[in-house]
């Protein structure tokens, strides 16, 4: 991270930024394993109990805070973008961060 | 302390140059201009570079300073070279002129581009406008006024840097200080030139021109005032 950039708020728009880029990856993954339940349906209880592994848990927990980010992460854009300016904004990126590694730490409670 | 030296490497050139190093003594209170005028006055007599107030006023003497853009003649070297060196370049996103001078053209076009300029209403015929200080507007106004144009919050908007013909952070901060001058008479118009391609909704609320801004404004809130009153204006029909 350049010196200009190595800021609370820089770094928000960088992870909303690179949450949206990964999502736009998963997102067409997502779309191809759910489409597998009208032809291909035992290809798809493969691929769910493939799920159940661990490892792949944990990645899913990466991906629901990742989802987690860019959703908060939108909004706080809606916030500055539509409401009043409010001088607490660091405040309002820790807040987002931590609403989404919670969310991940729910997934991961009720993944076994 | 003035036995100390500190080693200063200073970009020399246009956009094509190379960093010269320099050893140049430490003083007590001693300010990153004060180092470059040094090394201008005793080293490098060829050393060019841009001041004139050296008390935080004109906004001439920014420069980018172990890569963030900074008013040179109220940075203090404790400051900033908590490692010993100091790496000082031209600023950010403006031409550069020879070494440390950039050209600050496009910066002033854009601040005309934006129509940043008082439209006054009255006459000498009127009296003088009651503006009462606990206004909200005049709040609003109040908070951005005192920018004086040193070019650090262009320097350090990554969307000038991506977007071209964005008119950065100064000029929309100062059209949002007029916007909110209720002797103005200039809005609508000024709301057309800054909500086209490179205006206010180009921003995307990086807030480094607010995190850099020497003076402690807030150029980001004031663009995203601007995109409200925008969004407003184009609601009504009146942009």
């Amino acid at each position: 991270m350049k010196a200009h950039r190595n800021h609370a708020n820089y770094w928000a728009f960088a992870l909303h930024r690179l949450s949206g880029v990964a999502l736009l990856f998963f997102l067409p993954a997502h779309f191809y394993v759910l489409g597998l339940a009208v032809e291909q349906a035992a290809t798809l209880d493969m691929f769910l109990s493939w799920t159940e592994a661990p490892l792949v848990k944990l990645l899913e927990t990466g991906l629901v805070i990742l989802l987690a980010a860019h959703m908060t992460g939108g909004l706080r854009v809606l916030a500055i973008e539509f409401l009043a300016w409010r001088d607490w904004q660091k405040s309002v990126v820790a807040i987002t961060g931590g609403l989404s590694v919670a969310a991940g730490l729910l997934f991961l409670l009720n993944a076994g | 302390m003035s036995s100390e030296t500190i080693t200063v490497e200073i970009w020399r050139g246009k956009e094509e140059g190379e960093f010269q190093t320099y050893q140049v003594p430490r003083m007590e209170s001693q300010t990153v201009l004060d180092i470059v005028t040094y090394v201008q006055r005793n080293l490098d007599p060829g050393l060019s570079y841009r001041f004139a107030c050296r008390v935080g006023v004109c906004g001439s003497c920014a420069m980018t300073v172990n890569g963030k853009p900074r008013w040179t003649c109220r940075t203090h070297i404790d400051k900033v070279a908590g490692d010993g060196t100091l790496r000082i370049q031209p600023l950010r996103n403006l031409p550069v002129i020879r070494d440390l001078a950039v050209d600050m053209t496009d910066f002033f076009e854009k601040w005309t581009q934006a129509k940043a300029q008082f439209v006054p209403t009255a006459t000498r015929a009127d009296d003088f406008a009651q503006v009462s200080p606990d206004d909200p507007q005049r709040k609003e106004a109040s908070a951005g006024i005192e920018c004086i144009n040193c070019g650090v919050c262009y320097s350090a908007c990554d969307t000038v840097a991506w977007l071209g013909d964005y008119l950065g952070p100064a000029a929309l901060n100062r059209a949002w200080t007029l916007h909110n001058d209720v002797r103005d008479g200039g809005r609508a118009e000024r709301l057309k030139a800054i909500s086209g391609s490179g205006g206010c909704q180009a921003c995307h609320s990086h807030q480094s021109c607010f995190e850099l801004c020497p003076k402690h404004l807030n150029p980001t809130a004031s663009i995203a005032g601007l995109k409200r009153a925008t969004v407003k204006a184009a609601l009504k029909g009146e942009i």
